[in-house]
Formats: C-alpha cells, structure tokens, sequence
C-alpha cells in the first residue's frame, strides 16, 4: 500500500473513532460554557466596583490570580519541553502524544496571561505598557518573552499540523463541510508532500523545537525573577528562576499525562495512547518529582539554617500547623512522594495510577505557588500595625475563585473547541511509522 | 504570457496592502497616544500683559499663562534642580498623637486605613523597651518601586522626591510588592470622597480607582516654601523636613543644621542593609519625653485595633 492512501485510511478512521458529539460531550461542553459566563460575570462586577471584591488588600497584592498565572504558564511546558526535546532526541515513541502536548502548550499561554491582566487595576491603560514601557522593569521582561514563547509555540503547532492539513483537504471519504473545506485548504498550505517540502517542513520542524526550549525556560525563569528581584523575604533568592522551571516541567508533565489519559478514555485513542506512553511520560515524571523535591529541599534548607528574621518567619509560617504547615506538607512531601511511588514501583505502575499520581501533583503544584506567593507577602518587613486588623491576612473571595474556574473550563473548552479543526493524533507521522514497520515486517 | 501578468498585480495587490495595513497601525497609534495625551487648556480669547524673563512685555491669552504657573507635566517629573529634600524624624519626641497622620489625610483627601503615614510601635528586642516610629514614605535614592514600574508612573525626580503618576498607573502593584516598607496603598475602590481637582502627581489628589498611592513629601508645598502638613501638624515637633544640599531641617519652630544634627544624635536611616538608601533620617529614641503608654490613651477605638494586629505566634523549629 502506497503512503497518501495508507494515510487516508488512517485518518478517517482516528477521525471517526471521537468525531461523532456524544451527549456527554455536549453536556459538558455547556456545563463549561455556563462557569465561562459566570466568569466573565464576576470580571464585570469587579472591573466596576473595582478589586475591592477581591481578597486582596495592602499587604497582599498579589492572590491567586498570580498563582493560576504561573501555574497555566507552568503546565505550558508539557508541549515545549516534552514535545521539543523528545523531537529533538528523535524519540518514535512521542509521535501520538506531541499533539495533545503541543495543545495544552498553546492553549495554558493564551489563558495564563489573562490573569495577570484580570489582576491589573487599571486594565483600560494595558497600552501604556507599550507607549511607556520601560525595560529596567521584569514585567516588560515578562511581556516579551510571553508574546514570543506564545507566537512561538503556535507556529509549532502549526508546522506540525500542515502534513494533516492537506491530507484532510484531500480527503474524500469523510463528510467535510465546505467552510472547514476551504478552512483546510488555506491551512495546508499547498503542501502535496513533494520529498523538498518535506525537507523543509522536517527542519522548520527541528528548528522550532530547538527554538522553543530556550524560550520555555526563560519564560518562566522571567517569571521567576519578578518575585526574585524583589527584596522580600522567600522571594529574594537565586534558585528561583530554576526551580519555577523545574516545577513548572514536572506540572505540565503531569497535565500532559491527565490529558493523555481523558482523550483515550472519551476520545477511544486505547489504540494509539498506550500503556507504554503513559510509562515513559510517567518515567519523565518520576525524575522531575525528585529534581522538584531536591530543589525545595535546597531551598528551604538554607533559608532555615541561615535563620535571618524575616526568611525565618516566612519559613516557620511554612512549617507551623497554625499557619500553612498542612499545606506546605501537602505540597512539598505528598506532592513530590505520591507520583514518585506511583510512576516509580513497577507493581504499582499502570495507567490509572500514574494519572492519579499526576493529578495529586498538579493540585500540589497550585498550593505551592500559592504559598510562594501569600505567606511572602503576608510577612512585611516592618510590624503588621496601624492598620485595618483584616488586611493582614488574606482569603480568596468569591470573584477570584470564580475565576479560577472559568481559566480551568475555558481551558478544558478551548481543548474540545480545538479537537474540532486539528485532528488530536498526528495521523500523517503515525501513517509512515506503520509503513516503515510494514516495510521492515516484509523484508523479514 | 498570462501567468506573468497575474502574479505582477497580486504583488503590487500585497504592497498597497502592506501599506494600508501599515497606515492603519500608525493612525491607530496616534489614536492611542491621543487618548493618552492630557487636554490642551482652551484660550480663553481674554488677553493679558506678561514680564517675561528677559524684561519683555507680552500679551499672552489668559488660559495660556494659568498653565505657565502650574509646572508641567515635565517640570513635575524633572523637580526642582539643585534641591536634595531630606527628612529627620526624632523619635525621642513623638508619642502618637496622630496629628501628622489626620493632617496629611486631610490634604490628600484619604479614606481611613489608607493612610500614607503609619505610626508603628516598635521594639526592637525583647530586652529593649518599645517606642513610637512613625513612617511616611523614605524617597530611597535606590528605590525599588521605581525600578520595577513598567510604564514609568512611579518616578525619581532630581530633587530626591518619589512620586506616583496615577494617571499612568496600571495597577500592576508590583511596586507594592517592591517596597520593603510597604510604603504604598493601592484604591481598591473608587475613593468615597470627590475632589474636583486636576491631577497632579505633585499634589497626588484625587485618587483614582485601581492606582496606587503614596506619601509624596508634599512638593506642592515646598514649591511654595510651605512645610509639609505632617511636619507642621506634629504638637511635638518630631518632624524636621528641609534640604540636604543647603543643609537645614525645620520643624517649623527650630532650624538646625541638618549634617550637625545627624551626627549629634547618632541618626540612622531604617534597614540601611536593605541598599535602598533613604532620605528619612532617624533620630534614636533617647531621652524621651513621653511614655510609650501615653500613645494609646487618646486615639479612637478603631485605630487602637490596628495595634492589635499581631504576628502569629509560631512554633520555633530548631535543631
């Protein structure tokens, strides 16, 4: 069998395996539409009252709207660093996985930034970042590299959807509308996969992938010295820009793998996610769990040895139970230790357990970053006094929490919105690794 | 050759328009920057006579010369050449009496709990016995908030004042974040009291929702030769503001030569190790003439609660 029609089959038939809306799928295709429009209504409320409705106050400027900032940035890595290095290493293994990966890249950039922009105060003078922007500021730093990781990270995407593109523009089996039709057409790019063509697109493919692993790290170390620059105590430390990236790898391993595991499930893939995927991501994993642990281990070692008054009082809120101790124990041990023993003991290791391993360390990762950022800003350096007694402490409000949720469905939507123009498995890659398997297979 | 003569209008179909598209994002730009742009003041059509700096007589419009006496939105962030205002707070004097704390937020026209001046009590160990500090703004040489501003609203001017554009502001808040004094307050909502002024970052009123604010050492005044309202208010005379460059601070009923003063009283600025290098000098608590506990007897209730705000009594992990 000749390769375009092998491909063709093959396409049709992913295509038809989760192309079909299921009620469920409808159902919470609404469900996440309606926690969008809630959403957007708690954004109203507070752009006109002002974030007076939040829980923020004087001392903690910052609440959980920073902390989904850098944690969809985090799990934005599952397609910059998984997808990239494993295509740079040539891995055979990754190709039904790098699309999802690649999704949830795109897709975490386009939603974490929004944060910060529901977090301003005067979002009507966005443009002044623009018109009076100064680069001595991180949060310039920040803009930019953000908007090229996101530029970036989309061509990726992109480049590796052109050969799936013109296979469903020449696709004659399956029932395409005439929009989606010219919507591929366009998309393909005139690729008829002449061997120059795919010369070119296999580079554009490896340099992109070269490209956006630099990118990836300097976005969230850009991230990291926002906290850092400053002169607070559990900010101002050196470790910082790699330990976010370290722990914003291990999260978007960990999304890659629950995502991985919701599309075999609801998207009927068993045939093409296997169990193996799950345990070499899960192998990824288990090595960034223990660079994650060594690195908060690293961290707050020195800070508590050293014993300096303000790092101390941060340090002690960490590790008393009258403050956040449950939760820095939650976040730092059951976060690191769970998928460690679930993705590292053979006898435990199967698909189910690796994705409750990944989920109890996404959770973990949310909590970390918010006690990065609250018991910080909760600790100022001169006394809590002379002030409105409930500023000094800070509580998530209904506004924010609403928010949260509406990032997490818009999240989920964009995914089902995106599943609808993108075929999730990467057919035409797989098409010729079965032909060359077929290939081998004849020969012997 | 038909395909030739195709592809030379497609070409020049791009060029207009790459054109077009370019003239768009320039007209939208000068849309923007528009916006951005403050008023214009109308002529009035009313002439008046003017000296200018040279001896000359002129006619000038009326609306024009009212704007030559305000300082421009340049002047404000230039300052004033030559100056280095300074403050010493003596702390041996002060036992929260709050005037300075009510005086400024009348001027600046504050809602309670947004005050610019915080008065802590400290103590600085267990063994040592407590005292009264209060704290505006330090105008650090090195200031942090300035240096992490995105779009310039915070700004250092020549005069060694800090001051806060907030019509610039876009509430990022990561100067609040920046200042280790916790120095800056932030609108979280529209302020209750409307004050019908223009803006200036030198008055800092009104406030404005979503904007941050701060102590700006009152240079409206001091342009003016005024003492700043907390320095003026204080029954105590804790406050003494003036220039470092001519070398004097006044309270308003003593002046003293600023580089004698600091040295006689041992001064100190607070958290030197922090870099920051401020301009609020601090005269230690000797000597004091009041008792720590004087400064909970007359202030209200709810301000007294402020003071029982305490830090968390944590459990101390040691080896």
């Amino acid at each position: 069998m000749n390769s375009p029609e092998l491909a063709q089959k093959k396409l049709v038939e992913v295509i038809s395996r989760y192309d079909k809306p299921t009620v469920l799928g409808k159902i919470m295709f609404i469900f996440f539409f309606l926690v969008l429009l809630f959403a957007i209504y708690a954004f109203i409320t507070q752009t006109i009252k002002g974030q007076i409705v939040t829980g923020m106050r004087d001392y903690v400027v910052w609440g959980i709207y920073d902390v989904n900032f850098i944690f969809f940035i985090g799990i934005s890595y599952a397609g910059a660093m998984i997808s990239g290095i494993l295509h740079l290493l040539h891995v055979e293994w990754r190709k039904p996985i790098i699309r999802i990966a690649e999704m949830i890249t795109v897709i975490s950039v386009i939603i974490g930034p929004v944060f910060i922009l529901v977090e301003m105060g005067r979002l009507d003078r966005i443009f002044n970042i623009f018109t009076h922007g100064r680069i001595q500021s991180p949060i310039l730093w920040d803009v930019v590299a953000i908007l090229t990781y996101l530029s970036c990270s989309i061509l990726f995407l992109y480049l590796a959807l052109i050969r799936d593109y013109a296979l469903l523009r020449d696709n004659t089996v399956l029932k395409i509308s005439k929009f989606r039709r010219y919507f591929y057409k366009k998309l393909a790019a005139t690729y008829i996969d002449l061997p120059q063509q795919k010369k070119f697109l296999n580079r554009a493919l490896t340099i992109m992938s070269a490209l956006i692993i630099p990118l990836a790290v300097l976005v969230h170390s850009v991230l990291a010295w926002i906290f850092g620059m400053t002169i607070r105590p559990g900010w101002h430390s050196t470790i910082f820009a790699p330990y976010f990236v370290v722990a914003a790898v291990f999260s978007g391993t960990a999304v890659l793998i629950i995502a991985m595991w919701f599309f075999r499930k609801f998207y009927h893939l068993e045939e093409y996610i296997l169990e193996k995927h799950f345990k070499y991501i899960g192998t990824i994993l288990l090595v960034l769990a223990a660079l994650y642990g060594y690195f908060t281990f690293s961290e707050y070692l020195t800070v508590w040895y050293g014993s300096e008054t303000w790092e101390l009082e941060v340090v002690y809120k960490l590790f008393d139970f009258s403050a956040y101790g449950a939760w820095f124990y939650l976040a730092a041990f059951v976060g690191v230790l769970v998928p460690m023993i679930f993705t590292g003991l053979p006898f435990l290791r199967n698909i189910n357990t690796i994705t409750i391993g990944s989920v109890v360390a996404v959770i973990c990762m949310w909590i970390k970053r918010y006690l990065i950022i609250v018991p910080t800003l909760e600790t100022p350096l001169l006394p809590l006094q002379d002030i409105r007694p409930e500023y000094a402490h800070y509580t998530a409000s209904w506004v924010e929490w609403t928010l949260t949720a509406g990032g997490i469905a818009t999240f989920c939507m964009f995914f089902m919105i995106f599943i609808k123009f993108m075929p999730i498995i990467p057919v035409a890659d797989i098409a010729e690794v079965s032909e060359k398997k077929e290939f081998i297979s004849e020969k012997l | 050759m038909p395909k030739k003569n195709k592809k030379d209008p497609s070409r020049r179909d791009f060029l207009i328009k790459g054109l077009n598209i370019a003239a768009g994002t320039l007209l939208g730009g000068g849309i923007l920057a528009s916006c951005t742009k403050e008023p214009e003041p109308q002529g009035t059509g009313e002439k008046i006579k003017v000296l200018t700096a040279d001896g000359q007589l002129m006619e000038v419009d009326r609306g024009h010369a009212l704007c030559c006496n305000a300082p421009t939105s340049k002047e404000v962030r230039k300052g004033i050449s030559g100056r280095h205002f300074v403050m010493v707070i003596d702390l041996s004097r002060c036992r929260n009496a709050r005037a300075c704390v009510n005086a400024c937020n009348k001027m600046h026209f504050l809602q309670p709990g947004h005050e610019w001046i915080k008065v802590f009590l400290m103590q600085d160990s267990d063994d040592t016995s407590p005292y009264w500090m209060p704290k505006p703004c330090f105008h650090c040489d090195a200031p942090p908030c300035v240096n992490v501003c995105p779009v310039g609203a915070s700004f250092k001017r020549e005069d060694g004042v800090v001051l806060i554009d907030n019509m610039r502001c876009i509430g990022c808040k990561f100067c609040m974040a920046a200042c280790p004094y916790s120095s800056r307050v932030f609108n979280w909502e529209s302020p209750p009291v409307k004050v019908s002024a223009k803006f200036s970052p030198e008055t800092g009123v009104p406030q404005r929702k979503g904007t941050v604010g701060k102590c700006d050492f009152c240079p409206d005044s001091f342009a003016n030769g005024i003492l700043p309202d907390c320095v003026t208010a204080c029954p105590n005379g804790v406050y003494f503001f003036g220039d470092k460059n001519e070398d004097v601070v006044t309270n308003g009923q003593e002046s003293v030569r600023f580089s004698e003063l600091v040295k006689d009283k041992a001064a100190y600025r607070y958290m030197e190790e922090l870099g920051t290098r401020p301009n609020v000098y601090y005269l230690p608590p000797v000597d004091r003439r009041f008792p720590v506990q004087e400064g909970f007897e007359d202030i209200p209730e709810n301000v007294k609660k402020g003071y029982e705000v305490k830090r968390a009594h944590l459990k101390k992990f040691k080896f």
